[in-house]
């Protein structure tokens, strides 16, 4: 029967050999990343930075160029205009923010500009302190959460393997931020949920690794540590490659057929996942060679295979 | 041999019929919606930028009624040390960013002690310190704290009655950290009629109109120079033919709008303009407007709301009935407006809007189609991967798969949770990592097989060993999510709410649904080869 295999059986990849170059690398990388998130900065969205959004549908193809010198006059910051779809659909993004009745009479005033027979399909107005309080908030909370799981895993496992999955945590934010720095994306409170997808899958990708390090360290007492990651590596690699492609497929769906609201938050996302998938293997696994973990050396019988289990 | 007790075989398929019959409304047509029984008239919470609608957000501005609290305190600490004597050089209210604090500079030092006392009798929640002849003063932080609090939970209170009276359906007022005060408003999506409801601060207060002053004409947009006097202010008022009057008005408030219990828009019979009739409650304001109308009879008086005169008119008779009608310029909106504004009360600070967001219908619909075709197709792809890949049991993760989502649609149902656009995409997602389990159970078993195990104990054991691995990797995430909730705001919420159904959900239906099937089918092919 036709079996779609997407690792052959019994690779012998040898990760941790490579792993010297890559982790290397993967600083450099990291280095770059937030090197470049402090000098070039995120492009911030109207949700961080406070301004207006309007998404409208113009009653016949607009003459962008007039309406961005009109808009330009008001005083209300760089004005964007984007088509958004068809020729009449257009984002019209205005960085100035104000508060109080400011933002009333900048709406009626971008109303006036637009003329009659404007369909509004969104408007936003988000006011310069909203927009600190929300990226305060969201640092603490992914914070806190970042912390919550190196406790569980530390509890769990040992101190070390917690270190190390926060170690390829911090490896994927940065590589994700910098993505978001470099190509300039528009940063808004979706890419921090897209972040945060990112984070949760890597974090269960490198937890199943991690599982088959401790299994095995129980199972083979005797053998070499970088040996034992290379061969837990090995035998989940199926596993890692099947549900990363799942993962990327429904993505890759989202992606697709989402809308554009939803792409700008799947692209990500795509990147997250591959970026999840490569640091488990390369940076969170490698890194535990050089955390000086503890053996366990008891006369534990190594664990029994082939006995019958019942489950019930 | 796999096994799995009838009692949780049973349990599963109750669980997973039950999400079905919670899950399918929030999918049928209308008609048949409105025939289901009550208790399943439940439908996934959309978001406003899904169904359209407004998205407020307002700060109340609270320093300004701090600087007006102190102000009060200063006219009372005036009068104080006039009457002991004390003589100071200056007493005024400083603003600062952090907030205001009251300043009184003393001729004598040791007046000091007496004037603290004078204080803290004035306002027991003032903290005093003095530096040299100066006196600084300001309101604890625990008055402050519940003062804060007190003017967000009235004004809640006042907005809701404002919105309700407007005939806006479902309205989501909510507070938001100390100062803030979030609006939904479903189906509204050009809020400008809300807003400008929500900006006033709709205070009617009445004023004694002082004699020996005089009322100065201007034409608008010009500020007169105003005469001072002690106790009186000049107010504007509108006089609807391009001029203003300024009124002098005695700053002794003799009336409020508080104890107003009706307003209706009317018309005047004397001059046929709109005017709004308004009702005072039977003890209080009607003792107090027969008592203000006794002491103004034949003179002016004034109404005035929000610091603009709205008509200066004088009383013609003793108003006993505790009835009363305000005229002014208004239009038939305006008095309309006004009557509402009365009816629902005033609000205790002003309030500023911060955040707005506003969706029309037809990109809510959008996305939600957008969203259907991508979940849908996610789907297809993920069951066609998993079949391509492990075959028959492939397909019994695809069924599990099913289940999985339509448990998610229900629980979040049920739980009245708020479905957005992320939260859209995290289903997608789930789809995809949902069947991890799945994928983590099989390839073990596919060890096990390859270890030359027979593969109906393989089986067994696969799911055994890959329990421990599916917990800890789920855990995990669980952990994650439930801090997630606890700290995240908005749409962070939203996604950790989403992300721990997924893995509670998606723990159940691996380790009760997938497993009802493999161990039910391996019951009847006993005999047959398994091959994954």
């Amino acid at each position: 029967m036709f079996r779609l295999h997407l690792i052959p059986y019994g690779s012998k990849f040898d990760f941790i050999g490579m792993s010297r170059y890559i982790l290397s690398l993967a600083v450099i990388v990291i280095v770059v990343c937030f090197s470049c998130m402090i000098f070039k900065g995120l492009n911030y969205g109207i949700d961080f930075k406070g301004g207006y959004i309007f998404e409208v549908k113009m009653p016949n193809v607009p003459d962008i160029p007039m309406l961005r010198g009109k808009l330009n006059n008001l005083g209300l910051g760089e004005v964007a205009i984007q088509e958004f779809g068809t020729k009449e659909d257009l984002m019209i993004k205005l960085e100035k923010s104000e508060e109080g009745s400011g933002q009333e009479k900048a709406i009626q005033t971008v109303r006036e500009i637009l003329g009659d027979g404007v369909v509004y399909k969104r408007i936003e107005t988000v006011g310069p302190k909203v927009g600190e309080e929300l990226v305060s908030n969201a640092i603490k909370a992914v914070t806190f959460a970042l912390l919550a799981m190196l406790l569980y895993i530390a509890i769990r496992f040992e101190w070390q393997f917690g270190v190390c999955a926060i170690a390829a945590l911090v490896h994927d934010c940065a590589i994700l931020f910098g993505m978001f720095s470099i190509f300039p994306l528009e940063f808004s409170e979706t890419s921090i949920t897209a972040i945060l997808l990112t984070a949760s899958y890597s974090i269960n990708d490198t937890v199943v690794i991690f599982d088959r390090i401790r299994e095995n360290l129980k199972r083979y007492k005797k053998m070499a540590l970088g040996e034992l990651i290379n061969l837990s590596l090995n035998e989940t690699l199926s596993r890692t490659a099947l549900t990363a492609t799942t993962t990327l497929l429904a993505v890759l769906s989202l992606y697709i057929f989402g809308g554009k609201v939803i792409a700008s938050f799947a692209l990500p996302i795509m990147i997250g996942i591959i970026v999840g998938t490569f640091s488990s293997i390369f940076v969170a696994s490698p890194l535990l060679m050089s955390l000086n973990l503890k053996r366990k050396d008891d006369d534990e019988q190594p664990k029994d295979r082939g006995i019958p289990a019942n489950l019930g | 041999m796999l096994v799995v007790s009838r009692f949780r075989v049973v349990s599963t398929v109750i669980i997973c019929l039950l999400g079905l019959i919670f899950a399918l409304p929030s999918v049928v047509d209308q008609k048949t919606f409105d025939r289901l029984p009550s208790f399943l008239q439940h439908t996934v919470n959309l978001g406003l930028e899904l169904r359209g609608g407004s998205h407020i957000q307002l700060e109340a501005d609270i320093k300004s009624v701090e600087k007006e609290h102190q102000e009060s305190i200063i006219d009372e600490a005036r009068k104080q040390l006039r009457k002991n004597n004390i003589k100071y050089n200056r007493i005024s209210v400083q603003v600062t960013d952090k907030g205001s604090s009251i300043l009184i500079a003393l001729n004598d030092v040791n007046d000091i002690p007496k004037v603290t006392k004078i204080l803290s009798k004035i306002e027991p929640e003032l903290e005093v310190t003095s530096n040299g002849p100066r006196i600084t003063a300001v309101l604890s932080q625990t008055f402050f704290d519940n003062f804060a609090k007190r003017i967000v939970d009235e004004s809640i209170e006042v907005i809701r009655h404002r919105i309700d009276e407007s005939g806006t359906k479902e309205p989501t007022i909510l507070k938001q950290g100390t100062n803030r005060i979030t609006v939904q408003l479903p189906g509204v999506d050009n809020p400008a009629e809300i807003k400008k409801l929500l900006g006033k601060t709709a205070i009617l207060t009445f004023h004694g109109v002082d004699e020996e002053m005089q009322s100065i004409q201007v034409k608008d947009g010009i500020r007169p120079h105003l005469p001072t006097k002690p106790g009186v202010m000049y107010l504007p008022e509108e006089k609807g033919n391009g001029m203003k009057v300024y009124v002098p008005i005695k700053k002794q408030i003799s009336l409020t709008g508080k104890s107003l219990v009706d307003a209706q828009m009317g018309i005047d019979q004397q001059t046929g303009m709109p005017c709004v009739h308004i009702k005072f409650d039977s003890i209080d304001g009607t003792r107090k407007i027969a008592e203000l109308s006794t002491k103004y009879l034949h003179k002016q008086f004034a109404m005035v709301l929000d610091g603009k005169v709205l008509s200066a008119p004088v009383f013609q008779a003793v108003l006993t009935g505790g009835s009363a009608q305000i005229t002014g310029h208004f239009s038939m909106e305006e008095a309309t407006e006004l009557a509402l504004l009365l009816r629902a009360g005033s609000l205790p600070a002003p309030l500023n809007v911060v955040e707005e967001r506003s969706v029309g219908p037809s990109l809510g619909a959008d996305s939600i189609a957008d969203g259907k075709n991508a979940t849908i197709f996610a789907f297809i792809l993920v069951s066609l991967f998993m079949i391509l890949s492990y075959g028959l049991f492939g397909f019994f993760s695809v069924i599990s798969l099913s289940c999985n989502i339509t448990l998610l649609f229900a629980c979040l149902t049920l739980l009245g949770a708020t479905l957005t656009l992320p939260g859209i995409a995290g289903i997608a997602l789930t789809i995809g990592m949902a069947v991890d389990s799945n994928v983590l159970i099989y390839e073990r078993i596919r060890e096990e097989i390859r270890a030359g195990i027979k593969a109906s104990v393989a089986i067994a054991k696969g799911y055994k060993m890959a329990m421990m691995t599916i917990l800890d990797s789920n855990l995990t995430t669980l952990v994650g999510s439930i801090v997630l909730y606890e700290f995240g705001s908005g749409p962070i919420k939203g996604f950790a709410v989403t992300l721990a159904l997924g893995t509670v959900i998606s723990l159940f239906t691996t380790f009760s649904l997938t497993k009802s099937i493999i161990a039910l089918w391996m019951r009847r092919n006993r005999h047959k080869e398994i091959v994954i």
